[in-house]
């Protein structure tokens, strides 16, 4: 027996190493450093897919787009760090590596954050969705006004939908997730004060299986037209394309997904901020402000499928709620 | 009309019950073989990964479902190989080198789907199949006779696996290389033989719950199974090993899931309770199972490897 210990150390030690050969994989640029003086270094640390059509995709979109825009950045990407504690070792990772600044892409991440921004005084930091800057003058935050697409699109679903039942796929009722959920029902509910709105949270941001069983119970309890939020809603989408009931879509645009059912999408375009915080940091400053993205700021975007043909009374009510929260006239309560 | 729509409702309740309880009924079907014959496979969620990732990439190539679910099969076969190679050749410790076999899946699936496909792209899933005369029972026809094969053939499969368990030369072999390995050994019958075969059903099973969920959801996505593999290798312990047990932890696994998802859209269950009414089919399932099973032991010899004194 004993002879066999080494080779059950082999292979274990060869399994370890294709595996972090295969996670090692995810990562993007990161190296060719010899670029130094005046090139802006940006690396993005995200819990999902790079193109999850949703909350990861909406970062690395708008990172890469400003990139394009202003020119001389270069930026690097470590996508799938569901693991915080992945997270937190890139982090500190690119913190090293000196790069000026370095996001940290979800809620879930701001203990660790806390612990390193710290440890790194000269590198800059932005973590999001959130507010709190955890009185860091190195860490910037930044958030969605999430609801007010929501709010927006709620409005759009009352209308279109014919059954008077709207139907919201939620992962769990915190943050992003929550603030969309409620706006969009307090904007079905304002459009139509008879509507149902049945909202099902399902516990989970990744489980798609269990995502396209709820949007099955939502249509069986009548929905004809459906939302939901996170990255495991493509499960959802799948179903309602199915059943022919339409989708409303967040975080990026879904069309893509179901070309036949999207109405439209609420699109992040963190870009508007990310631009503050480069001059921000442009003037001298490493952090300590929060903030968000909006309709007014143009950072929230409601993106229409051209493809759907949507009614004119509709795409009406959809410019008139937008300019009324724009302008204050609106409350997404 | 809410007659109907009450009615509506709990048909889409078992029949989505029933669709949530495949995955988990291939695969643990798979491993009730393997833990039989006393190898342990942890890898079974990082197989089902990589059948996912295969079914769906080839559907999305080929656009035949079938086919799809075939290489998923074959992927699965290749890495139940791996696995047994591994755990019966090599004999290595079964609980370190099954979660280096699912990190190796998570990892390779989810890189595989970054560089071949990027964004999510919806594919074709398998068509429902009405059976002929049950399907238009009321009711009872729309829950249980209006899927897809696969799930048909998810559930023939068990008295399948119950046959070939107790009633074939194979099965009686599995048992009693699970029970006592040296004795099977000094009959004559190859315990890495059998092993083997047992985890390479395994492997194949897994792989095809694996792009069954994908096929069957139109899509993939990084962790598409969310640890569903991990669920079935407990099923298996707490269905006792025997494939009714199985059968039924998954499908109350399953219904369970469905009809909270259904509380909750209708309201039954108030959102603060929302969280917690997740954790339900978990824990449901094991106190049912426990209960149910706690009169039965596990195969003598599982996770130990046997290797021939020379």
């Amino acid at each position: 027996m004993r002879r066999t210990t080494s080779m059950r150390w082999l292979v274990f030690t060869a399994v370890v190493a294709l595996v972090a050969a295969a996670c090692g994989g995810g990562d993007e640029g990161g190296g060719g450093t010899e670029g130094g003086g005046e090139t802006f270094r940006i690396a993005v640390v995200a819990p999902s897919a790079s193109n999850d059509l949703a909350f990861t995709q909406s970062i690395v979109d708008a990172v890469n787009r400003i990139a394009d825009e202003r020119g001389n950045i270069e930026v690097a990407i470590t996508d799938g760090t569901f693991v915080v504690e992945d997270a937190a070792a890139a982090i500190r990772d690119y913190a090293n590596q000196g790069y000026d600044l370095v996001i940290a892409h979800g809620s879930q991440y701001g203990g660790s954050l806390q612990e390193i921004a710290p440890e790194f005084p000269d590198t800059s930091f932005a973590w999001g969705t959130a507010a709190d800057t955890f009185g860091l003058d190195n860490v910037f935050a930044y958030e969605a006004a999430s609801n007010e697409g929501g709010y927006v699109m709620g409005a759009m679903a009352a209308m279109l939908s014919e059954s008077g039942v709207v139907g919201i796929i939620g992962p769990i009722e915190v943050g992003d997730a929550k603030l969309y959920v409620d706006g969009f029902a307090a904007g079905v509910k304002a459009t139509d004060p008879e509507a149902t709105v049945n909202i099902n949270y399902t516990g989970s941001f990744s489980d798609v299986g269990l995502a396209a069983e709820a949007a099955e119970a939502q249509i069986a309890a009548g929905a004809d037209v459906l939302t939901g939020t996170a990255q495991m809603v493509v499960g959802a989408v799948g179903v309602a394309k199915d059943k022919g009931v339409l989708w409303f879509g967040t975080q990026s645009n879904q069309t893509s997904l179901a070309p036949e059912i999207v109405v439209a999408s609420q699109v992040y375009h963190w870009e508007v901020i990310l631009s503050e915080i480069l001059d921000a940091i442009g003037r001298g400053e490493k952090g300590g402000t929060s903030y968000e993205i909006d309709l007014a700021n143009g950072g929230i975007v409601i993106e229409y499928n051209e493809q759907f043909e949507l009614p004119d009374d509709v795409k009406q009510k959809a410019e008139e709620t937008i300019a009324g929260i724009v302008d204050g006239s609106i409350s997404t309560e | 009309m809410s007659d109907l729509l009450d009615q509506a409702i709990v048909v889409t309740a078992i029949a989505g019950g029933i669709r949530l309880a495949v995955p988990l009924l291939l695969a643990g079907l798979g491993e009730t073989f393997g833990q039989r014959s006393g190898v342990l496979n942890l890898g079974v969620d990082g197989i089902m990964l990589l059948g996912a990732f295969a079914g769906y990439y080839t559907v999305l190539q080929i656009g035949n479902v079938w086919l799809g679910l075939a290489v998923g099969l074959v992927v699965g076969a290749v890495l139940g190989l791996a696995t047994a190679f591994i755990s019966v050749t090599l004999g290595a410790e079964q609980g370190i080198s099954g979660i280096g076999v699912y990190l190796f899946g998570l990892g390779l699936s989810d890189l595989l789907f970054q560089k071949l496909v990027g964004t999510p792209r919806p594919i074709d899933s398998f068509p429902r199949v009405p059976i002929p005369g049950l399907s238009s029972i009321p009711v009872v026809g729309e829950m249980f006779f209006r899927h897809s094969l696969v799930v048909y053939l998810a559930f023939l499969l068990v008295p399948a696996s119950i046959f070939v368990i107790n009633r074939t030369t194979f099965g009686m072999n599995i048992r009693a290389v699970g029970e006592n390995p040296e004795a099977a050994d000094s009959v004559g019958v190859s315990v890495a033989r059998v092993r083997y075969a047992t985890v390479l059903i395994g492997g194949v099973l897994a792989g095809m719950a694996g792009a069954a969920l994908a096929i069957d959801l139109g899509i993939f996505q990084q962790n598409l199974t969310n640890a569903q593999g991990f669920i079935a290798v407990a099923l298996v312990y707490f269905g006792a090993w025997r494939p009714l047990g199985v059968m039924g932890g998954a499908l109350l696994y399953g219904l369970v899931n469905s009809v909270v998802l259904q509380l909750k859209t209708l309201g039954i269950i108030p959102r603060s309770w929302s969280d917690i009414a997740a954790m339900a089919p978990a824990v449901i399932t094991i106190l049912a199972l426990v209960l149910v099973a706690r009169r039965f032991r596990q195969p003598a010899a599982l996770a130990k490897p046997f290797l021939r004194e020379a």
